[in-house]
């Protein structure tokens, strides 16, 4: 059986994130690292594969960014995936959903028949959260989405998830395209032992003339969207901050709420 | 005038307020067409709710062949519509699983996407607020039929008599688009409060509550609010993840958001920084949700809450 797991390298949320001159994101002089939410996808995937003894199982972990992208691959290794691939070309960059999926969806076909592509609930930066629905609808496949809860038999998979109206069992059969959110459970952290390990795992870079993609299909100039304008919010003026004595604090909120007409 | 669609955001018929957001946005566009989808019982009223906003069409599209499946039917209904009625772009209401059959149709219909919108001007440029609510974009679709999903509360609904030309659609599914089947499906317990996205106002609750949320019910019951939660809140199991507020959770963008007991990290400032009013009460006065407050009160909000609460009850009479 073969996973893909797929791995964004986000800028940190907790930096301060900008954007260039031509609207995309600063994606150089502000740290990266493995998206968060990504690690859930890499924890279900080996989770699936340990559950699965026995059984022949690769999980590799597909990265599309810019160089620095590989560290997002690093890291799912040093978590136990089995290979990584990393696709970089200058071509690529300022990529938009479109794109970013052709040359996903590319990328899985290169790498021979596949089980289950697993993502994450949503990138930590752009956060479109319709990566995994645009390669199901490339590849031709199947998605079962936004899962907390993941089980599969044989070529049978059960998820759960906690939809706005309700909680729903949803049901497929590989291959297919899931992706979990952060309720899954907790990702594991990547030990000594697979630190070492990682080091001499299979990590292949591929550019876009590897995968058949013609540069005129991505990047910024092919994209099917144009920015015209990024803009800082203007930062929140500090309000009035009074301090609780003897309930002069909820007399002052009061006030306050009532001044703004909302009692 | 070319039309745009809106796909209705209903449940058994009932159409939600986000849907009129967006047929007086879709009106900005081209001619509003209203799109059902869902069970034959409930088109004449959704037909009727939408007809005060503007909708000239109303398209059903049975969801016989629909319903029990996720999203990739939908997505084919859609494109399959969009072959016929060649709209000049396609409003969804942004949620989980609109956004994925947007993410499909824009694929079938080699068209860009743009998701999360905030707003839609005449010429078609979305507005989104990205990085944490931290930076507004403005952003185009350029090629293809554009297709745009819009957060609720994106804009005054306005009451505009339509056509409402109720305008039956037959669609094929195929069998490919049935493969991933919904087994079992239990309904959400409705809460008797506004749904939180759309809510004017949010009264919310973290780990300060020590898993006490009946000050933060309390407060939210009297201004007739929806209740929200912080991860913290929610990982230990005080509140359903539905409540989350945040990155992972809900974006909400209400009149007023009162954080109580919420320290303000980026990933919970997220999903609320862009409220027009915000208020925390934390017994902490370095929280840094104190940074985007409009009013705070350092104290406890046990004590707190329950005195504001009767204060308003009583402004209420
Ligand atoms: C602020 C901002 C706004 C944007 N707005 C738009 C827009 O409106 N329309 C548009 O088409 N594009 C837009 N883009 C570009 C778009 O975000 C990128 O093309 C991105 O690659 C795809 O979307 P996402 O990051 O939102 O992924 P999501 O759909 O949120 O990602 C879901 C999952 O897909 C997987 N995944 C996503 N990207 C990669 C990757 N590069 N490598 C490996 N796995 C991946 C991960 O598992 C991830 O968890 C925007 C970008 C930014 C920064
Ligand atoms: C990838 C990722 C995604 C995330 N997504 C989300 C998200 O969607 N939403 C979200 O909220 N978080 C999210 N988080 C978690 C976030 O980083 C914080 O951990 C979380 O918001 C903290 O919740 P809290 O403010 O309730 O708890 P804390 O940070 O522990 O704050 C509790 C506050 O309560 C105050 N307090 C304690 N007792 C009282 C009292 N009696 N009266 C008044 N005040 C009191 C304290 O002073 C403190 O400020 C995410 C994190 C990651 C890494």
């Amino acid at each position: 059986m073969n996973i893909v797991v797929l791995v964004k390298y986000v800028p940190d949320a907790t930096a301060d994130r900008q954007f260039e001159d031509d609207f995309t994101v600063d994606r150089v002089n502000v740290d990266g690292l493995l998206s968060e939410l990504d690690e859930y996808a890499v924890e279900q995937s080996l989770q699936i594969k340990e559950k699965r003894d026995g059984e022949e199982i690769t999980v590799t972990a597909l990265t599309v960014g810019p160089q620095a992208a590989e560290a997002a691959v690093r890291k799912a290794l040093q978590m136990g995936a089995d290979k990584g691939v990393h696709v970089v070309d200058d071509a690529i960059a300022g990529s938009d959903s479109i794109a970013t999926s052709l040359v996903l969806a590319k990328a899985i076909e290169k790498l021979g028949p596949v089980d289950l592509v697993v993502g994450g609930l949503a990138s930590t930066d752009a956060g479109m959260s319709v990566v995994p629905a645009m390669l199901a609808e490339r590849l031709g496949l199947p998605q079962v989405t936004l899962a907390s809860v993941v089980e599969t038999q044989g070529d049978q998979i059960r998820i759960k998830r906690d939809g706005d109206v309700a909680t729903e069992v949803i049901g497929g059969t590989l291959p297919l395209v899931l992706s979990v959110t952060d309720q899954s459970g907790e990702a594991r952290y990547p030990s000594f032992k697979g630190i070492m390990a990682a080091k001499k795992k299979p990590l292949e870079t591929w550019s876009l003339a590897d995968l058949g993609v013609d540069a005129g299909q991505v990047g910024l100039g092919a994209a099917y969207t144009a920015v015209e304008e990024t803009a800082a919010r203007p930062p929140r003026t500090a309000g009035e901050i009074v301090t609780d004595e003897d309930g002069s604090g909820a007399k002052a909120l009061a006030e306050f709420l009532a001044s703004k007409k909302f009692i | 005038m070319a039309e745009v669609l809106v796909l209705i955001d209903h449940v058994a018929g009932q159409v939600k307020k986000p849907t009129y957001e967006l047929l007086t946005l879709a009106a900005k566009l081209g001619e509003p067409s209203a799109v059902y989808i869902g069970g034959a019982d409930g088109a004449a009223g959704a037909a009727e709710a939408v007809k005060g906003y503007g909708a000239e069409k109303v398209y059903v599209i049975d969801d016989a062949q629909i319903k029990g499946y996720l999203v990739a039917p939908k997505a084919e209904a859609l494109a399959q519509l969009a072959g016929t009625a060649s709209p000049a772009a396609i409003l969804l209401p942004s949620s989980a699983e609109n956004k994925e059959v947007a993410a499909r149709l824009a694929i079938k219909l080699d068209s860009g996407l743009i998701t999360d919108a905030v707003d839609l001007d005449e010429s078609g440029v979305a507005t989104q607020s990205v990085f944490a609510g931290n930076f507004t974009v403005k952003g185009k679709v350029t090629k293809g039929t554009p297709i745009i999903t819009v957060k609720p509360n994106s804009a005054a609904p306005v009451e505009k008599a339509g056509a409402a030309a109720v305008t039956p659609f037959e669609v094929t599914i195929s069998d490919a688009a049935k493969t991933a089947q919904i087994v079992a499906s239990q309904p959400r317990k409705a809460s008797g409060r506004p749904e939180l996205t759309e809510a004017a106002i949010v009264v919310s609750g973290g780990r300060g509550t020590g898993g006490d949320f009946s000050a933060v019910e309390g407060l939210a019951d009297a201004l007739g609010a929806a209740v929200g939660a912080s991860r913290a809140a929610v990982d230990s199991g005080w509140m359903p993840h539905t409540f989350q507020v945040g990155q992972t959770g809900k974006t909400v963008s209400p009149q007023l958001y009162v954080a109580n007991g919420i320290s303000g990290a980026i990933q919970h400032r997220a999903g609320m920084q862009t409220s027009k009013t915000i208020v925390a009460v934390n017994k902490d006065e370095e929280a840094p949700i104190f940074e985007l407050v409009d009013f705070g009160v350092v104290g406890d909000l046990h004590t707190v809450l329950p005195a504001v609460t009767d204060a308003v009850k009583a402004a209420k009479g």
